[in-house]
Parts: structure tokens; C-alpha cells; sequence
């Protein structure tokens, strides 16, 4: 039977909840790395017992763990991040000039066929490769390279590189997003990078149709339809029929269409969902009311999914990597709140359950489905 | 011999109870106590120091002796009872809390 494996990061460590297919009954394993923030953990497609976590502290920096067992237990391997060459500087909130500095890894993002390949997402922003399952890391400099480096400018968040998607039927093709350049691609494994922002519309950047400077917060593609991409970005849900290479809005009947998180039905690649935040000045859902929006049209048409979800005096946030889906039949879809719950829907979200309720606040949320 | 105190989550890390005993070749400094430190628990590269720069993290200080050495230079001698092992050189991290 088949079994799910949910990777939960956390301010205060990590926590893997297993079940069955039934997705009824979870088992709580953890606090890993107990006191450490992870920002996000994640297993290899090829070798499911291979995951990767990116755990920090403002204290200790960066380390990364590595696992061969599924999350049992964990090794510390390589956590030298340095650039490539001089880093060269990017815009610092008041528009200065300001040095490239490495903070922390937002995201890992493992091949999806070979263990020991995994890219990983940095703040300031930049894209590092290991090929050796994380002893070592080199960074794919074309895209800190490319022209426009220097007007990057961080979101309140850190200029953060948080969305990494590998194509599965191109592996020269990789997008990326960073808060708050925008999104970019690469069709040469890395070498060069350019934007993907047009059609985009910012009206909190000089010019609101720049080619960067837009604060996208999260990026999903289905892997039948790898040309397709759906963004949450600060403001605006967005799709994408020509990977990324024009933009149109989709934020139709949202509450409101700011929020963080999106992701597309394991089998339905025009399902998606989303998880609106009332403001960028009130970062907890409207109304007291934590809803989901599913819409099985790609955008414009949604409806509010709360069947399990609390209705009143409920002021949580999503984060951008905090939401994910199994591929079980019927979908199953997960997503953690600043609150410490994990909520579950293992009927693609008509209804819902929390696994767990009181962990600290989490930051990211992974899903494996298991043989 | 040189006796080093370290945080509890750094203590975690390295999977050690109680004070790190290490030889170190040469005169004993901060820069070659934490070379010693890290050869012997390489997990611990980068949480003393950046990697990169090898500049002590600014939430960490270094005591000794009831002095803080923090601002002393890597290549400064440490002081004679921290050399000889009669006082330990104390790896601390800012107290955080409400």
C-alpha cells in the first residue's frame, strides 16, 4: 500500500509525519535539529530515502543535513557557499549600492534522477549546484551575471532565491524566482538566465512593467505541462502558457489576490490553489477565516474551499513553501501556517484535517508519496 | 592542552558532552585553536566562523579568563592559563529571549 511522507520545516526544527495511503492516521516524527530554523527540506525524486535540509540560525549560519533513511536520522555535509568571483553588489532597500552577502539557503531543489545532484536556492540571491549529495557547492554564476544583477533588490523578506523548478522533459531548462527580481529561466543547464517577467505589473517599482524589480513569492508547474506556470506573486495570481515567456492575471473572484503559496492538482494540471492573505501590510488570511481557493479552470473562476478549516478568529499566514501535494488518487494537498498547524485534504481539497497542531511556525512544507 | 566551552547547539552538533579538550601545534591563538576545533569536527566549519572570511559571527563572543577576547586579533596570543589548560576558552552566543 502506498504511504505518504510529509517533510515539515519549521522556526524551530524539522518534522517528517508519515501515514498510510488512507492519509487518516499520522505519525509525528521529530523535532530534527531541535532550536534551528529550517527553511526547507526536501527528498530526491530518484531515490526517495535521499533528502536534503537547509538548517540556519542567526547565531550559527548555515549548515546542510543530509539523510539516507528517510529523515530517521541525519549527517551534516558541505556548507561552504562562497560566489563565484568578486560578488559585485545588487540595490540595498534605499536604492544603494550594496556587496552580495550569503545569508542562507531558502530552498533545495534534488534532480530529479540522479541522488547526489541537488540545487539550492540562496539569499542574496543566487543558485548553487552539489553533485557530490552536498559535501560541495559551486555556484551557476550566469544567473547572478546576468545585466540586470545590479537593480536587484531585496523583498522585506531577503533577497531571496525561493523557487527552483527543473523541467522534466528538458533538464537544460530550470526556472528560478527571487524576491525581488522576478522570475527567470535558463535553456543551457544554468549557463545563462533571462527574465521571465513580461506581462507582469508592479505598481510598487518605478516602472510597475519593469524587466525585473517584481517580488514574485512563489511559482508551480504541473510535469505533464511543463510550458505551463502559475505565480502568486506580492499582488497578482499570474499564468503562463509559453514558459514564462509573456504573463496574464488569473486573480479573477479572489478575496484578494496577495498571498504566498500556489501548486497545481497532481492530475489535473488546470486545478491549482491557492491560499490569499488579506494585505502586504496584514500578513494573516481575511476575515478571521482560513480558506483555500481551488480553481479547476487554470485562474479567474475560484472557490473557497473550508470544509475542516477554521471560520472565525483565525489570523494565520502560508509561506510561500508551505504548501504541496501527493499523487495519490484522489490528490492529496498539505499546507502548514505560521500558527504551527499542518493541515491535510486527501480529497483534493473538499475537505480537511490537521495533522498536527501545535508545532512552532512552519516554513515549508514537502510531500513524498511512497511505493 | 586547550579546553574549549562551546554552546549547547553547537555542543549538539559535534555530538560532545561537556568541554572539548584539543592539542594545538604552536602558540596557542584563536585562529589556531579554531583551526584545531574544526579539524577534529569538521560539522562544525562556518558556525564560528563564516567560511568565507573567517570572520567571527556576530552573534558569537569568545571569553576567557573573565576578559572577552572577541575584538583580540586571530593571531593574538591567548592568554597563558588558556594555553596551559587551566582556564577553558568559552565559545558563547548572545543571549536571546523576551
Amino acid at each position: 500500500m502506498s504511504k505518504v511522507r510529509v517533510l515539515v520545516g519549521t522556526r524551530k526544527g524539522a518534522f517528517v509525519l508519515t501515514s498510510d495511503g488512507k492519509r487518516e492516521q499520522w505519525d509525528v516524527g521529530g523535532p530534527h535539529f531541535a532550536g534551528w530554523e529550517i527553511y526547507h527540506l526536501k527528498g530526491s525524486p530518484a531515490d526517495p530515502n535521499r533528502l536534503y535540509a537547509s538548517q540556519s540560525s542567526g547565531w550559527f549560519g548555515q549548515l546542510i543535513q543530509r539523510s539516507n533513511d528517510g529523515g530517521k536520522t541525519w549527517e551534516p555535509v558541505g556548507n561552504k557557499f562562497a560566489y563565484d568571483g568578486v560578488p559585485g553588489t545588487h540595490q540595498w532597500y534605499d536604492g544603494t549600492p550594496h556587496p552580495w552577502e550569503f545569508k542562507r539557503v531558502w530552498h533545495l531543489e534534488p534532480s530529479l534522477t540522479d541522488p547526489d545532484t541537488v540545487l539550492a536556492g540562496v539569499e542574496d540571491a543566487a543558485l548553487f549546484r552539489s553533485s557530490d549529495g552536498g559535501q560541495t557547492w559551486a555556484e551557476l554564476s550566469g544567473l547572478r551575471g546576468h545585466g540586470s544583477g545590479p537593480k536587484w533588490q531585496p523583498g522585506a523578506g531577503g533577497m531571496c532565491l525561493h523557487t527552483i523548478i527543473l523541467d522534466p522533459r528538458d533538464p537544460n531548462r530550470i526556472f528560478i524566482a527571487i524576491s525581488a527580481a522576478g522570475a527567470f529561466r535558463t535553456d543551457d543547464a544554468g549557463k545563462t538566465w533571462k527574465p521571465i517577467n513580461r506581462g507582469l505589473y508592479s505598481q510598487t517599482i518605478p516602472d510597475p512593467r519593469a524587466e525585473v524589480g517584481h517580488c514574485v513569492h512563489h511559482v508551480a508547474m504541473h510535469p505533464a505541462r511543463p510550458e505551463v506556470l502559475f505565480m502568486q506573486k506580492h499582488w497578482d495570481v499570474m499564468r503562463s502558457d509559453d514558459a514564462g515567456e509573456s504573463w496574464q492575471e488569473v486573480s479573477g473572484n479572489l478575496p484578494t489576490d496577495f498571498g504566498f503559496v500556489i501548486d497545481v492538482h497532481a492530475h489535473e494540471p488546470e486545478t491549482i490553489y491557492v491560499v490569499p492573505i488579506k494585505s502586504d501590510s496584514e500578513h494573516f488570511v481575511p476575515d478571521g477565516k482560513l480558506r483555500v481557493f481551488r480553481s479547476r479552470t487554470g485562474g479567474n473562476e475560484w472557490e473557497a474551499l473550508t470544509k475542516g478549516l477554521p471560520q472565525t478568529n483565525c489570523y494565520v499566514n502560508v509561506l510561500r513553501d508551505a504548501m504541496a501535494v501527493d499523487s495519490l488518487d484522489k490528490c492529496g494537498v498539505y499546507f502548514g501556517t505560521s500558527g504551527g498547524q499542518v493541515y491535510a485534504s486527501a480529497d483534493a481539497g473538499d475537505s480537511w484535517n490537521p495533522i498536527v497542531r501545535d508545532l512552532p511556525a512552519v516554513l515549508s512544507v514537502e510531500v513524498q508519496t511512497l511505493a | 592542552m586547550i579546553r574549549i566551552i562551546l554552546p549547547q547547539h553547537l555542543r549538539t552538533l559535534a555530538q560532545v558532552r561537556g568541554e572539548v579538550t584539543l592539542e594545538v601545534n604552536g602558540p596557542a591563538t584563536q585562529r589556531s585553536v579554531l583551526d584545531a576545533l574544526e579539524a577534529r569536527y569538521p560539522m562544525l566549519r562556518g558556525t564560528i566562523r563564516d567560511q568565507v572570511t573567517q570572520q567571527r559571527r556576530a552573534f558569537l563572543r569568545f571569553f576567557a579568563c573573565e576578559q572577552d577576547l572577541s575584538h583580540e586579533l586571530p593571531d593574538a596570543p591567548l592568554p597563558d592559563a588558556v594555553a596551559s589548560g587551566k582556564e577553558p576558552f568559552i565559545i558563547i552566543g548572545a543571549i536571546a529571549g523576551g
